[in-house]
């Protein structure tokens, strides 16, 4: 397809070529999520506690940490998820751009767009393959046909599902399989131009095969997204992430590079929960 | 063998007896009203479907104004009770705060639990004078080129009966449809939200499209109970045999003809033609609640 056309929605873009790639790997990107002192509560329940950490852009950076840390509540921050939940309570700022999504002027609908999201359960609509990923360009309104065939077949290339779909785009997405699902949501999130996409726990229900597609997936996205991944498991963590954020009990125990927090952690929870000790 | 193997064979032969029990019954009542209505079968076979004549006196019996009277009166009822059901629905299940929607609930309940003879008092001191001194006055006014809209302004009449049909069936359908619209996943609604998706993007293409199947199940199961229901339309509807597009002119439903007539049936043949109205009262609820377990 012709990805050069100009047009009036934001397309995917790759930011950086291949020759520039190894440079930036060695240098640091910008901040693109800044969480200022998030403090957290569902009804009494203090869940988040005095939270702060940059989030940079195009790196991939997995919140680990055992069930009930915080780590989906935390994700579900950076795009205003938590809204949807009665009795919650927030304190502190998110700045994604250097804006504060919190701010009483942000636009929910905009920033969600801006920042797609993958669930731990696949979540196909009980439509089309086709129409669930034009889903997000029928919402706002594009009514360009051959742009939304091309924007549909292109974010299906980037979530590596066109050649087992494309002879089948008028099929129920529920009749994919789990994994083919859950490739099928990230080009449903990747079809409307998101800059940041949240996955909390994509990979849980998925058997090893599956999981080795999304995680390659994620390897190939991040050149161009900025990638915030939940997960339970320390080896996936290990395998996609550059930056982790290790979280116990709502607090914020450590952050940092993934190499070095999985050689050498600062922190003896940081071990001890790396090496199995408890979790 | 075992004397706890023997409790169990036992209990299990008692309790098979139950479900024989009911069994019997529907098969009594199918052949009861078979063999009564034989008389009326035999004189006037399929032409009593399709009859328009209601004479005692000279003793030629159809059903098609009761049929007619029974389907139009139960369909202006679903017009009028969808729009107001599956809005109230919606609004309790998706916007209103929790204990609004429990309060509303119980309201709902206590709507659904007024005796039908209630309702027929109060349509008829209430509702039949609202209905011929504002609504159809002024519907024939706006309306009045469309041929429901035209005729004598009596009050009593379909138009009416339905809204009453209307008023009775809508609890049936708020508390079926906010029960579907509840069970659909939590997390397909965040993944419509997580699209960028408004409130009414999500409830029109998400959890409408799921919960699609149970709603039209809800509504077939409302307008099986609109189609069967007696009291309240029987006090309403003016009784008059006769076959007319306006919704102002009174008419006469399945049920109702059996609730009035019954007594004064002193002839064989009218009584068996009374009991094929029955019938055919009988087999439309059965057609009707066949399509609401399918679709469920």
């Amino acid at each position: 397809m012709n990805g050069q056309k100009e047009t009036s929605i934001k397309l995917p873009k790759t930011k950086i070529t291949s020759g520039k790639l190894d440079a930036l790997m060695l240098t640091e990107t910008p901040t693109k999520i800044t969480v200022k002192k998030i403090n957290f509560y569902y009804g009494k329940q203090h869940v988040l506690k005095d939270i702060s950490i940059n989030i940079r852009g195009q790196k991939v950076t997995a919140l680990i940490g055992p069930s009930g840390c915080g780590k989906s509540t935390l994700l579900r921050t950076f795009n205003r998820m938590n809204d949807l939940i009665p009795h919650v309570r927030m304190e502190g700022e998110v700045l994604i751009d250097d804006r504060n999504i919190y701010h009483k002027e942000t636009d929910v609908v905009e920033l969600r767009r801006k920042v797609g999201m993958v669930f731990q359960k696949s979540t196909p609509f009980p439509k089309s393959i086709y129409d669930n990923v034009a889903y997000g360009l029928k919402i706002i309104g594009v009514k360009d046909k051959n742009l939304v065939n091309q924007i549909v077949e292109k974010s299906l290339h980037r979530a590596a599902l066109w050649d087992e779909v494309k002879d089948n785009l008028g099929k129920s997405a529920m009749a994919l399989s789990g994994g083919q699902q859950q490739r099928l949501c990230i080009a449903r999130a990747l079809a409307v131009g998101p800059e940041v996409l949240l996955m909390d726990e994509p990979c849980s229900a998925l058997d090893p095969g599956a999981t080795a597609k999304v995680e390659e997936l994620i390897f190939e996205l991040k050149n161009d997204y900025t990638i915030a991944i939940v997960t339970h498991n320390m080896q996936q963590a290990a395998r996609v992430s550059d930056f982790t954020v290790f979280l116990y009990l709502g607090e914020l125990v450590e952050f940092g590079s993934t190499d070095k927090m999985f050689t050498v952690p600062k922190d003896k929870r940081t071990e001890e929960y790396l090496t199995g000790k408890f979790g | 063998m075992k004397r706890k193997d023997r409790s169990d064979i036992i209990f299990r032969r008692v309790l098979a007896v139950f479900p024989l029990l009911i069994l019997i019954l529907v098969g009594g009542i199918l052949f009861k009203l078979v063999t009564a209505s034989s008389l009326s079968i035999q004189k006037f076979g399929f032409t009593f479907l399709f009859t328009r004549t209601w004479d005692p006196v000279f003793e030629n019996f159809g059903a098609l104004p009761f049929i007619y009277g029974t389907l139009l009166s139960s369909f202006v009822a679903l017009l009028i009770a969808i729009p107001i059901g599956l809005g109230t629905a919606i609004f309790l299940a998706e916007y209103a705060p929790y204990g609004v929607q429990r309060v509303f609930s119980s309201l709902i309940d206590l709507l659904a639990a007024i005796p039908s003879v209630i309702y027929g008092l109060w349509g008829i001191f209430v509702l039949v004078p609202i209905m011929r001194t504002n609504v159809q006055p002024f519907l024939g006014k706006y309306l009045g080129f469309l041929p429901f809209f035209q005729g004598p302004n009596y009050g009593v009449g379909v138009l009416s009966a339905s809204v009453i049909l209307a008023i009775m069936i809508v609890p049936f359908i708020i508390s079926v449809s906010r029960e579907v619209i509840l069970a659909v996943p939590q997390v397909y609604k965040e993944a419509a939200y997580a699209m960028g998706s408004t409130r009414w993007e999500a409830i029109q293409t998400i959890i409408l499209s799921y919960g699609k199947p149970g709603i039209v199940g809800g509504i077939i199961l409302a307008l099986g109970r609109a189609i069967g229901e007696t009291m309240a339309v029987t006090m309403i509807i003016g009784n008059n045999v006769k076959i007319s597009a306006s919704l102002f002119s009174p008419g006469y439903t399945l049920a109702s003809v059996i609730a009035n007539e019954f007594a004064e049936a002193s002839d064989k043949l009218y009584l068996s033609s009374l009991i094929e109205i029955g019938l055919v009262l009988l087999f439309v609820s059965i057609v009707v609640n066949s399509l609401a377990r399918l679709l469920i």
